[in-house]
Order: structure tokens, then sequence, then C-alpha cells
């Protein structure tokens, strides 16, 4: 039963951290039609800048900024390449892959291909005991940043003119178009969004996954998964997904340590059979 | 500039010095020139997918690395011969492509490439994890060449006849009717559907023919490289044979040995001084979209028209 509690508590602090990585792919999904492949990328980057400013300065959440900072402009860039492919999904989410791959290789480069591991903050370092588990603060204080930015999104999506305006570009980008709102300029905010909440997960993640050459591919499959099952542009859906996506690949990893990563993949199929757009997703 | 008569000429030409290049070159160049084809017959499988069926996919370097895998276990783990072991490596990607197909074609555009990405992922952690069988990180290692294949010539000229063949094959395939089936079903799904074929049928068996072209060029990998890990499988091996098919230009066919033979060459110019073939490929991804999205041979042909 411990043993139980204890994967569960894995289990949701791992969806806390792949929320943050999803919820701004899906976002840009819904909003754009197009897949930001390049997030995984964006993940391990910040993971590794957060890694170097924090050995630099010894400054936890220093690090994170300087993360969250580098890869928003990063995004700016990409949404100002992606201009060149206007209107064709395919062409778009193609140079997002390539971005990708150039993304990795210069982090490559510049870290190396050790894996690593983001210094935890002091304050964060110890345990604390309820019942019978002893479990690491730190992973406590991810999940509770999960879930504060999960009500963050929720509360822009839901009360602000922001969210309106992105939940409306999600339905039907046209219209809104027509009405007299620069779409673009709500284009480059979500994409910002979803760099910056990628490159916070690289620097919260990198303390409890380590980072390594091919941990964006991985975070990116994962990613993937939790938008084909909750459905394209939707927070819950997003949330939901990375709860039973996290669940099945801990419990996963657990029970069939060396077919951990097909857990992941028979109820997403089983799913596609019946609900293609996902749980909460809307056809294209 | 050309049109498709010229293009039998060209190919013509093209085999012809095909078949006197290791008369006049060093062994490297031919065993450059075997991974040449031995990549146009991967790219060409894709583009019957991508150009002809309209769906542009990413688990195609899982199929090919499967293919490898299953040849390359099957001769050095079980002891078996090479010949058995093409043609369990050849059925190993068509059961592959088959359960993809039966799970991808649904979908159309992104949501495709999306999900035969995370399929083709599923296939690389498989290979990574399941160390018992796949030699995990390590892979799998063998000579399984057998004898009358082990100098480079020999091997070049049973590459180049399996391309000239796969490639007719191929190009029947999508001129047939069933081909042009595919590309109606590209042009308008519901419409071939309310014209009484069965779409997802005809998709599933489009996939499967693709796939066993991957899984030729996999098992032909496997007798080139005598080794495989869980990097053949991975996705950089299938953006590898998409930009092939995108460089070349999509739809084409032909486009794809001109992508080989560009992105072969380039990657072994690049290797000769720089570590950083992925940044460069990376690179020629995003040119190629932004500035030729209809690729050498497709801008060609539209320029002529």
């Amino acid at each position: 039963m411990t043993f139980f509690f204890f994967q569960l508590l894995n289990s949701l602090t791992f969806a806390a951290l792949l929320f943050l990585v999803a919820s701004g792919f899906t976002l840009i999904f819904g909003l754009m039609k197009i897949v930001n492949l390049a997030h995984g990328a964006i993940y391990l980057l910040g993971g590794y800048i957060t890694y170097s400013v924090i050995t630099m300065t010894g400054n936890f959440f220093l690090g994170i900024l300087a993360a969250v900072v580098a890869l928003a402009l990063l995004g700016i860039f990409e949404q100002y390449l992606l201009k060149f492919a206007k209107g064709v999904d395919l062409r778009q989410v193609l140079i997002t892959l390539g971005l990708a791959v150039m993304i990795n290789d210069i982090s490559l480069v510049l870290f190396g291909g050790d894996t690593l591991s983001v210094p935890v903050p002091e304050f964060l370092k110890t345990s604390v005991d309820f019942y019978d588990i002893t479990y690491p603060k730190y992973r406590l204080f991810v999940l509770l940043f999960g879930i504060v930015v999960f009500i963050f999104l929720m509360l822009l999506m839901n009360k602000t003119k922001l969210g309106a305006l992105i939940r409306a570009g999600v339905d039907d980008r046209e219209t809104i178009e027509a009405l007299g709102v620069n779409i673009s300029r709500i284009f480059l905010i979500t994409f910002m969004l979803g760099m910056a909440l990628a490159a916070i997960a690289g620097g919260l993640g990198g303390a409890f996954l380590s980072l390594y050459p091919t941990a964006d591919s991985e975070i990116l499959v994962f990613s993937l998964a939790v938008v084909i099952i909750g459905g394209r542009g939707s927070l819950l859906g997003a949330a939901l997904g990375s709860i039973i996506v996290a669940s099945l690949s801990t419990f996963g990893q657990v029970w069939f340590p060396e077919l951990s990563y097909f857990v992941i993949f028979g109820p997403m199929a089983l799913l596609l059979a019946f609900r293609p757009n996902g749980l909460f997703g809307k056809p294209i | 500039m050309i049109n498709k008569k010229h293009l039998f000429k060209i190919l013509v030409l093209l085999l012809l010095i095909g078949l006197v290049v290791p008369f006049f070159t060093e062994s490297y160049v031919i065993s450059l020139c075997s991974l040449g084809f031995i990549y146009a017959i991967f790219a060409m499988s894709i583009d019957v997918l991508a150009g002809y069926a309209g769906r542009t996919s990413l688990c195609h370097g899982a199929i090919f690395g499967s293919a490898a895998y299953m040849t390359i276990y099957h001769v050095t783990v079980s002891g078996g011969d090479p010949f058995v072991a093409a043609i369990y490596g050849i059925i190993m990607a068509m059961i592959i492509s088959l359960i993809f197909a039966a799970l991808a074609v649904r979908t159309t555009g992104v949501y495709f490439l999306l999900l035969t990405l995370a399929l083709g992922m599923i296939v690389w952690g498989i290979c990574q994890r399941w160390t018992s069988v796949t030699g995990g990180e390590n892979g799998l290692r063998g000579n399984i060449r057998p004898e009358w294949l082990m100098s480079a010539e020999h091997f070049y000229y049973f590459v180049l006849a399996l391309l000239v063949i796969s490639g007719l094959m191929m190009w029947r395939f999508v001129n047939s009717p069933f081909g042009l089936g595919l590309k109606g079903i590209r042009e308008s799904e519901s419409r071939m559907r309310s014209l009484g074929y069965n779409t997802t049928l005809h998709l599933i068996l489009g996939f499967v023919i693709s796939g066993i072209g991957a899984g030729l060029a996999g098992v032909l990998y496997a007798f080139f490289n005598s080794f495989v890990s869980p990097s053949s499988v991975a996705l950089t091996q299938s953006v590898k044979g998409l930009l092939m098919v995108l460089v070349g230009g999509v739809g084409t066919l032909f486009g794809s040995l001109v992508g080989a033979a560009v992105l072969i060459s380039l990657e072994n110019l690049v290797s000769s001084f720089t570590q950083r073939w992925p940044f460069v490929m990376g690179l020629t991804f995003v040119l190629t979209m932004i500035f030729l999205p209809s690729g050498i041979v497709g801008k060609l042909l539209t320029n002529k028209r």
C-alpha cells in the first residue's frame, strides 16, 4: 500500500511536469493548427540554461528566469520563421522539426553529451514524512507549481480578454481576424507563453529526471501522447491527459520495465479508435 | 527544362553511368554509392505515401530499423541463413506497417504526422529498453553478408539491381488504378468514399506497400552496415528519409533519387570537416521548406509548364 501510494505521488508529480510542457503545446496546436515539434528541444535547452545559470550564480530562480527569457526570445524568432510558410500547416510543422534538430545539435555542442542534474535549491532538499512515507519536498513543490500554473492558465483563458481572444482563435480563426483582431499578435503571445512554460519545465524537470541528449524526444513523445489523448487546444484535456500518461508510464516502469514505452501506447491507440479527436478535442 | 519524356532518357543515362561507376572509382566511393541507393529506396517508399496518398509519415525510420534489427537478429542470435533473414526482415516491416496503418490512416495532415511520430518513437523506446532482445544501447552487431556479396563491387551491383527493380515496381504501383485511387483519396477522401471506394482499406494497403519498400531498404542497410542500434530506428532516420523526399520533390519518385544523392553527398562532405552534420541537416530542412517547398525535381517540372 505504501509502495502504491509512493508511486501514485510519483505519477502526480510527473504529471505536473508533463502538464507544463503539454499545456503550451496544446494551446499552440489548438490556435495555430500546427504542432511545435521543437517543444522537446526547447524543454531540454531550457533545462541546460537553468543548469548553467544556477552553477554560475547559485540561484535556482534566477536560472529558471534566464531560461524563460532566452526561450521566449527564441519563440519570437521561430514565429518569424514560420511566417515564411504561412497558411501551409504541414510545411510549418516541418520547419519546426528542422529547428528541433538544429537546437538539439547546438545543445549538444554547448553542453556536451553527459547526463546533468539541475541542483535543487537548499530549502527544498529535505523530505517530508506523512504516515509511513518519506517524500522529497522538491517533487511536491513541482506538483504544487503544476497546479498553480493550471489554475493560472484556466483563469487566463476563461476570465481575461486575451484568453477570450485565444479561445475564439481556436474556434474560428477567420472570423476573429475579420472582426479586426490582430491574430498574429495573439499567435506570438501564445507561442512565447508555450515556450516559456516548456523552459520552466526543463528547469524543474532537469532536477529530478536529469538532462541528457535524448531527453527531448522522450518528453516530446509524452506530450504528443498527452495532446492526442486530451485533444487539441484543451487545457482540461492536457491536465487529464498528463495524469493518464504519467500514471501509465510510472506504473508501467515498475511493472513492465522493459516495455514501459509500450504501456502508454495501448490506451492511446484504443482511445483513437473511438475518439479520433481525443477526450476534449474539436475536429480540425 | 525537363519533362516526362526527357525524364526517361535521363534515367537510362543515369543507369548506364551507375553500371560503369565501379570501374573508375575506389571502393570507398562505391560503398558510398551503395548507401545512397539504399537510402533512395527508403526515400521512394516514403514518397509513395507522402506524395501519392498525401500522408506525410514520420515512422518509416522505425519500419526501416525494425527490418534491419530482425535481419541481424535472425543471423547472429538465431544463427539463420541471411536470405531467410532478409525475408523475415521484410515480413517484420509488413507487420509493423500494418499495425501503424490500422492506427494512423484515419487521420490526415498534421495529426497523421504526429501519430506516426509517436508510433515510431515507441519502436525506438522498445529497441532502447528491451535489452535482452535488441542489445539496448549497444545494438546488434554481426557480419551477415553472404560470401558472394562480400566485395564492395558485388554488393554495389546487388543494391543497384534492387533499386532498379523496386523503383520500377513503385513507379508501376503509383500509376496503377490502385495508385490513382490513392491520389483520389489525397485530393478528396469523402468523394472517393461516396464513389464506393473503401478508403480505409485502400490507405492501409498503400501504407503496407510503402512499408515493404522501407523494409527492403532496412534489410539492405543491415547487410551494408553489419550493425544496428537504436539510432537506426530513431526519429532522425525518419527525418533524414523525409528530407530526401522533400529536397527532391514530393510526389515525383525520381525526386527521391535526387534527394538521396544530394543528402548522402552533403552528409559525406560536411562530415569530412565538421561533426555538426545534424545541424546542417536541420538547417537544410528549414531552408528547403522556406525556399524550395516543391523540391529540386518538382521545381524543374513546374518551370517547364
